[in-house]
């Protein structure tokens, strides 16, 4: 099954997107019958990818489409309901690496909410009209507030330990004790209660920031948003998000700058991202006038459905060969732009897309080997692209045509999710190198390159055709668990962060568990989950 | 002259850039090292070399006079059949490699890296033979083995040079970087890095050690990695002299111990200046038993991947063998158990370094009978050589840790060190070899310790003036 990550609001199934001046309202009303497959049904809000990449796509618009807006509240259309978490079934039925990448996108998704209230200044309520379990109390904990509804019997919790014998793999435990600082030995009493914890107790140990009776709680969600709202400066005009859908045949993806050429045999995939054609806008008028059309954002939305679709609809590829085409002027001077313009919120938003997307490439399951060769365009927010990349080859040409070159989006305004650049992570341990590479100004050939460490090898062209046909061959021959797992490690380097913490740890751990006898054997808990057998443990600790 | 002039080649050198770019920077570099590292003293004589100018039958055999330094070590490789395919392990019947596959590039690196260290690292053993040469027809063997294996040094830096790009020249660099002996920077095999500090031990080595080389390039040549193919099946017709000069030899040292003993009135070859049957028999111990450690581990999950990717087949692997998977049966092989020795069966693949030693084993007994064939032929009835058991004297390996005799029985530690004297080298017996090499630089003369040849070199006669001192020598 072919899965597209391009949606619109008239189109959602599952959610309903309204806006009252600086208050957006996202309403969760899932439909039972319309998941991406037919044998389950998303009874109870529960939620399937489909459902998510709805979610993602409106966190996206109301960032530009609706830059007035302050606070997002999230709640529920079905009664006495906010929302059962992840569905079952539909989990159980899956494969494991469709599992593994419905939890990488439903993660990335909430910490875009995050990243929306921290960055764009869009704080999130969520609004527990009721029943509130597992993945929806992960959503709800990726809000910046928690209003709960006081009915004496809605809770929140998280059962997935007891009921499920797996994790609330989607930032839960995480943010439980990161994040909302519950002290952990409530968290442990709190993450194997299955009913969960409803009321003043909730408030008391800080599940939920406030609880409201049934006949109050629809004043208190207004009152409670509109006063998040207040805090955002007025913003605007948005622009309009055109979709964003490749032109696909049996080996390909082509969007306007970017694409991408699959091999299923050999197992490689070649992403090629054209950079900007015609002149930049250069001023915050030009920015906002060029809109959704402009390269600087264009490019990496298509980059980042093109990841995505890689992702979930390519599983067996496990090399991605980045290649860029373009001037290394011209996407310097997009760059520059953007950042003289940041106070602008539609700069400030490309700019947090891009990193967004440069970080979806991070946590990506595939390796990724930069080719810079004649013609390419690696300079700024592209470099990223190689430093993203787990190695780098570079042609060394006799007249220096090939360059690199760094901007400012190589100098921390496309963090990691650990927060550091990529310079930075690169150069773990030796700052003086990042400052050596922010200091050269001038496009850099490859041995200077080679010199600076911004790329691993640099070969000529005598060398070149044989030294990357090798490095290709063999890493496409090696384990892919092996190497999702050598990546992983090796990729982020320096400080933890709620973020790394959830995909380095929680993620890791939950993709274990997904593997194991006591989750998914024939007599594991998610398999006799809704059966009338109870399942059957295998005692070892490990 | 151009490089490419300079450097005899079946490769197409004039016209690749590749090449030609790595062996400007090396050429100098091995020049260098075959100053400061090859034969010392000789540099400047002239010798009469075989040069292979060419891989048909005209022209890999050219005879002439030849300083050293200038001796034109080429590159060839045997003409490539265009319809090879790989012929044994999981990918048979694919067409053959003409380049390194990705996902083989560091199994493959390693095959070549560890046989290359060897042909420099022997060089540098030898390095001193020459000033103790017991004659003017063995100092060319010997001169021509060590060119030789200069030769086999390039044929593997071609390889490496052409199919392992940086990596290939890094590695080219390190083998002139290593050194035989040195604490620092060792070749590669413990072997290598003994001195070969008399004739009879160079007879050893050529005899022994070489023929390892030999059973490991014939696995190669069986190589579904084309290029590293065809470079051994060249480098083999080479090998084969270095065979001769050894078996031959020992021969030639067992046939004056045969002569001296019977000379002698008490029957003692020393007392005639030669070396005595016991002590060439204690050095064949010593010799045998360090080259078998050659071969690898008895059970080696390497050697199983060597021939499952089809990088390494066995001896004649096409020519001997029907069944090319090696996935169906197993090799019996004695291993120690609770203090016994019991048959266990070994999944075929996991024993392929076994299977090569086997053929090497029987190859070193054919020597031995001949050996034999000479000591009867002198009328002496009473003692034979043997080869001894490929358990005795191991230090590496599934026998390592065990005391075995000659003759491969499980004996204890202290049976072992009474009779170790018996068995192998004392320093005693090294004292006296060693000195009875002197060196014998007039034609058709002859060290008292080793009988002549039966023949000279290519038809000529055996006081052939087969090196020309260019500097009078006492």
């Amino acid at each position: 099954m072919e899965i597209s990550f391009d949606t619109h609001p008239d189109r959602y199934k599952h959610w309903k997107l309204r806006f009252d001046g600086a208050v957006a309202r996202l309403t969760m009303d899932v439909q039972r019958d319309a998941g991406l497959r037919g044998d389950y049904e998303l009874k109870l809000n529960s939620y399937d990818l489909g459902v998510d990449i709805e979610l993602a796509d409106a966190l996206q618009r109301i960032r530009f489409e609706h830059p007035e807006v302050g606070a997002v509240i999230i709640d529920s259309a079905a009664d006495r309901v906010f929302c059962a978490g992840a569905n079952i079934p539909m989990l159980s039925s899956s494969t494991h690496a469709f599992k593994v990448n419905f939890c990488k996108f439903t993660n990335e998704t909430r910490l875009y909410i995050e990243d929306a209230s921290e960055h764009s200044g869009i704080k999130f309520l969520a609004a527990l009209n009721g029943t509130c379990a597992g993945g929806g109390y992960e959503l709800a904990l990726a809000a910046d507030e928690i209003l709960l509804i006081d009915d004496g019997s809605s809770a929140v919790s998280l059962p997935e330990v007891p009921l499920l014998a797996v994790l609330p793999g989607t930032g839960g435990l995480t943010r439980l004790v990161d994040k909302r600082k519950v002290r952990r030995d409530r968290a442990d009493v709190f993450c194997t209660t299955s009913e969960g914890i409803r009321g003043k107790r909730a408030v008391e140990w800080n599940l939920v920031d406030a609880i409201a009776p049934r006949s109050q709680f629809h004043e208190a969600v207004r009152t409670r948003a509109e006063k998040l709202a207040a805090k955002k400066p007025k913003k605007g005009p948005g622009i309009a998000l055109d979709a964003v859908v490749p032109e696909k045949d049996e080996a390909s993806l082509r969007y306007r700058y970017v694409a991408v050429e699959i091999d299923e045999t050999a197992r490689i995939a070649k992403l090629t991202m054209h950079g900007p054609d015609g002149a930049p806008p250069k001023t915050a008028d030009e920015i906002q006038a060029a809109g959704a059309q402009q390269w600087a954002l264009r490019a990496f939305r298509e980059l980042d459905d093109a990841i995505l679709r890689l992702r979930v609809n390519h599983e067996a590829i496990g090399l991605v060969l980045l290649h860029t085409r373009g001037d290394v002027a011209a996407v310097r001077a997009v760059d520059e732009a953007l950042h003289a313009n940041r106070q602008h919120w539609l700069a400030n938003e490309i700019l947090l897309l891009q990193s967004r997307v440069l970080r979806r490439l991070d946590t990506s399951s595939k390796s990724f080997f930069a080719i810079i060769d004649e013609g390419s365009c690696f300079a700024g927010s592209l470099f990223e692209l190689a430093l993203a990349a787990d190695r780098s080859y570079m042609l060394e040409d006799d007249d220096g045509k090939v360059t690199v070159a760094l901007s400012p989006a190589n100098a921390g305004t496309m963090p990691m999710w650990t927060g550091l650049s990529r310079l930075q992570t690169r150069f773990y341990g030796e700052p003086a190198a990042v400052e050596r590479a922010l200091g050269v100004h001038d496009p850099i050939a490859a041995a200077a390159a080679a010199d600076l460490g911004l790329v691993t090898v640099a070969a000529d062209d005598i060398d070149w055709e044989d030294d990357v046909r090798i490095a290709i061959e063999e890493r496409a021959s090696l384990s892919p668990d092996a190497l999702t797992g050598m990546e992983a490690s090796l990729r982020f380097p320096g400080p933890e962060t709620l973020a790394s913490k959830i995909f380095a740890r929680l993620s890791a751990w939950q993709n274990w568990i997904f593997q194991r006898p006591n989750a998914v054997g024939p007599a594991g808990a998610l398999t006799k989950y809704g059966q009338p057998e109870r399942p059957c443990f295998d005692w070892t600790r490990c | 002259m151009s490089l490419h002039d300079s450097i005899p080649n079946n490769v197409d050198l004039g016209h690749d850039r590749k090449l030609l770019r790595a062996l400007e920077k090396w050429q100098p570099n091995f020049k260098k090292w075959w100053l400061d590292m090859g034969p010392d003293g000789f540099q400047e004589d002239l010798i009469w070399l075989r040069t292979a100018i060419s891989v048909d039958a005209s022209g890999w055999a050219h005879y002439d006079y030849v300083r050293m330094p200038d001796y034109r070590w080429g590159i060839f490789l045997t003409p490539r059949d265009k319809k090879r395919t790989i012929d044994f392990g999981d990918n048979a019947r694919h067409e053959a490699w003409e380049e390194v596959p990705g996902e083989l590039r560091g199994m493959l690196r390693r095959i070549i890296v560890t046989q290359a260290d060897t042909e420099p690292a022997s060089v540098e053993q030898q390095r001193q033979l020459g000033k103790t040469a017991p004659s003017l027809y063995d100092l060319r063997n010997l001169f021509q083995v060590n060119v030789e294996e200069g030769r086999h040094l390039w044929a593997m830096v071609h390889l490496l040079h052409q199919y392992f790009g940086r990596d290939g020249r890094e590695e080219a660099e390190a083998l002139l970087e290593r050194r035989s002996g040195d604490a620092d920077k060792p070749r590669i095999l413990s072997t290598f890095n003994e001195p070969t500090d008399e004739w009879l031990s160079f007879f050893m080595f050529t005899m022994f050690t070489d023929r390892d080389g030999k059973y490991q390039l014939s696995a190669l040549s069986e190589s579904g990695f084309d290029p590293l193919a065809r470079a051994t099946q060249f480098m083999l017709t080479e090998e084969a002299f270095h065979l001769f000069v050894g078996e031959t030899g020992v021969d030639r040292v067992v046939r004056r111990a045969c002569e001296a003993q019977l000379a002698d009135p008490n029957g003692d070859a020393r007392n005639q200046g030669a070396i005595d049957l016991p002590t060439i028999q204690k050095w064949i111990h010593f010799w045998f038993s360090s080259a078998v450690e050659l071969f690898g581990g008895e059970i080696s999950s390497n050697a199983a991947d060597y021939f499952a990717s089809g990088l390494k087949g066995r001896h004649h692997e096409r020519k001997k063998y029907e069944d090319h998977t090696a996935l169906e049966g197993v090799y019996r092989m004695p291993v120690v158990e609770g203090g016994v020795l019991r048959e266990e069966e070994v999944p075929l693949r996991n024993a392929m370094n076994e299977i090569l030693r086997d053929e090497y084993v029987a190859d070193c007994e054919r020597a031995c009978a001949r050996w034999n064939k000479t000591i009867r032929d002198a009328g002496i009835t009473d003692f034979q050589l043997a080869i001894p058991s490929r358990r005795f004297n191991r230090s590496m390996g599934i026998y390592a840790d065990h005391p075995f005799s000659p003759t491969g029985e499980l004996i204890s530690p202290e049976q072992f060190e009474a009779r170790r004297s018996e068995w192998l080298p004392t320093p005693e017996d090294r004292a006296y070899v060693r000195s009875l090499m002197k060196p014998c630089y007039e034609p058709g003369e002859f060290a008292s310790w080793i009988a002549p040849p039966r023949k000279g070199v290519k038809g000529k006669p055996v006081d052939f003036e087969y090196v020309k001192f260019t500097t009078p020598r006492a």
